[in-house]
């Protein structure tokens, strides 16, 4: 079944000449990783406010088609009832942090929904593991780097575990041995609990290995959607500016150069190295 | 401009000791990229190069000057500071405002301040905004607008902390030979960045840094494929070096993290074993 169903859907902000998001229309089915890329202002980020139905109640403009999620049509539920159901951390972490302490931000959306005192510490610690700041937890989120407010960001949504995960660029300010370990914790979620996650990246060469559903937008229409092995592997793609990975532009070049490699495209470094070795021992 | 830092410290006002003792030399005309953990003391190293902070033991000198004894204002017509976050940067109500804040603050004349800003905006694929609020901009764009307002004045260097936040693959080239550019007119540039794989496509001095501290420093094809070294400061190889750290067996060479390189090095190899 699909958990979100786009149809048709324009938006245009107050003030602006033009749709930021352009008839676009899209299925996820539910337990899908995916994963949406292309040129910075093409829409990534409206589309991502689309889901929680920030867009349009927060940021009013106009929007005409069909959008819902997790059954609830945006359009007709406020992004607070939506929030049970799809969680969304932000480019920029100051932009959501607000409590006087890291464990109340993340505690927060649960004393929302009601839940008891003892699922609730449960849930709240296991979020702060998961993140790594649980060493941290009593200090005031506006005290700390912007690489640990995006841990904060990332926590308060997973201790809520929502049906739909939504992340917009969520480990940009981090190290990239810390941005690794954060999307193997959302990948294993996605895989083990089978949550629905969407993540907004230009960083493909970190990313583009736990995609199965990749989208390429370009001004606010979708260019191209489908099995990330084809779309990276396509010479259009590299032509709208997406950053393909390194480990898939050294294979296109090895292949155009007469290298026998695998017919698969890979997507990180380790599967091309892989295929090399095993193309050597026929060398 | 030279930087001459020797055996910086400083503290936060909580107590929080961020640098513990930093000596380093940046020449005319050199790129450095600072690399390394989150809370390594990196920001607070270049907050330095600016003024912004002064040490609290040792000194820093931006071409001979002491940045204790001179004030941020003084430095900043030659030291342009461009902010991890475009937002504690940007006030203006649209970006050509944005961007001719600075040029009248330094006296420019209008004809200049036009010719500047027109130039500015087409370098950062901006032009079409230039009446728009940086407000209702995407991240990258408002990251790219905070980034225009300071290259339009010129400063003789330029320190970027984090600037290829939420840019696309594009944008990041144009940012690496814009960066070449400046070497070029032997002007420096200092950037704080996470982004190993624009590190590896410029292939800069590489100061990698650990709890206030530097724990390595040279030449960025030689400290990006040191793989102990990274793993210690919470870094991830580049692809390239990834990949050819697990070649090691066929005779690949380990320090490649260009893809060019990269390329040859494999052909050749093929080549040799046909042989």
């Amino acid at each position: 079944m699909a958990i979100i169903e786009i149809k048709n859907l324009t938006y245009t902000y107050p003030g602006a000449t033009k749709p930021s998001i352009n008839d676009v229309s899209l299925k996820v089915e539910k337990g899908e990783f995916v994963l949406i890329t292309g040129p910075s202002g093409c829409g990534k980020t409206t589309l991502c406010r689309c889901f929680n139905g920030l867009v349009p109640h927060f940021y009013q403009g106009e929007l005409k088609g069909e959008i819902s999620v997790a059954g609830l049509e945006t359009l007709k539920h406020h992004t607070h009832e939506m929030a049970r159901h799809v969680g969304l951390v932000f480019q920029n972490p100051e932009n959501q942090l607000f409590a006087l302490s890291i464990e109340k931000d993340v505690a927060f959306g649960l004393e929302n929904l009601g839940v008891s005192q003892a699922e609730m510490r449960q849930k709240v610690d296991w979020a702060l593991h998961q993140t790594g700041i649980y060493d941290i937890r009593e200090r005031s989120p506006h005290e700390i780097s912007g690489g640990q407010q995006q841990r904060v960001a990332i926590a308060s949504v997973l201790a809520m575990q929502p049906e739909v995960i939504v992340l917009d660029e969520p480990t940009s300010f981090l190290d990239p041995l810390s941005a690794e370990k954060i999307f193997e914790v959302i990948y294993e979620l996605n895989r083990k609990q089978g949550i629905t996650v969407i993540l907004v990246e230009h960083r493909l060469d970190l990313t583009a290995k736990y995609t199965d559903h990749l989208i390429v937008m370009d001004e606010g229409k979708i260019f191209f959607e489908g099995d990330p092995r084809d779309i990276l592997n396509s010479e259009q793609t590299r032509l709208i500016g997406v950053g393909i990975p390194k480990a898939t532009l050294l294979y296109q070049m090895l292949k155009k150069d007469g290298l026998n490699l695998n017919k698969t495209t890979p997507l990180a470094s380790e599967e091309l190295a892989d295929q090399l070795l095993e193309a050597l021992k026929k060398w | 401009m030279v930087i001459t830092a020797e055996d910086v410290h400083f503290s936060y006002p909580n107590n929080v000791e961020a640098l513990k003792g930093v000596s380093l030399q940046i020449k005319d005309g050199e790129f450095v990229a600072i690399m390394g953990q989150n809370g390594a003391g990196k920001s607070t190293l270049v907050k330095h190069f600016n003024g912004l902070l002064k040490p609290s033991q040792g000194s820093v000198r931006v071409d001979g000057v002491e940045t204790s004894k001179t004030s941020v204002a003084a430095l900043a017509r030659n030291v342009g500071f461009v902010f991890q976050n475009p937002d504690h940067q940007l006030f203006s109500e649209t970006v050509e405002d944005e961007i001719a804040f600075a040029l009248k603050n330094f006296g420019f004349e209008q004809e200049v301040i036009e010719k500047r800003i027109t130039w500015a905006l087409n370098l950062l694929s901006l032009t079409q905004y230039r009446k728009t609020s940086p407000f209702l901009l995407s991240g990258g764009e408002r990251k790219r607008v905070a980034l225009a307002s300071v290259l339009a004045w010129d400063p003789q260097m330029l320190i970027l902390d984090e600037p290829t936040i939420g840019q696309d693959h594009e944008q990041k080239e144009k940012l690496r030979q814009f960066i070449v550019q400046m070497q070029t007119q032997k002007k420096t540039v200092v950037t704080v960045t996470h982004d190993v794989e624009f590190v590896a496509e410029c292939n800069p001095r590489v100061v990698l840094m650990k709890e206030g501290k530097i724990v390595a420093d040279g030449p960025g094809k030689i400290i990006l494929t040191n793989q102990q070294l990274l793993t210690e400061s919470s870094i991830v190889l580049p692809q390239i070096a990834q990949i050819f750290t697990k070649l090691t067996s066929l005779g690949l060479p380990k320090d490649i993290i260009d893809i060019y390189e990269a390329k040859q090095a494999i052909l050749q190899t093929k080549e040799s074993k046909r042989r």
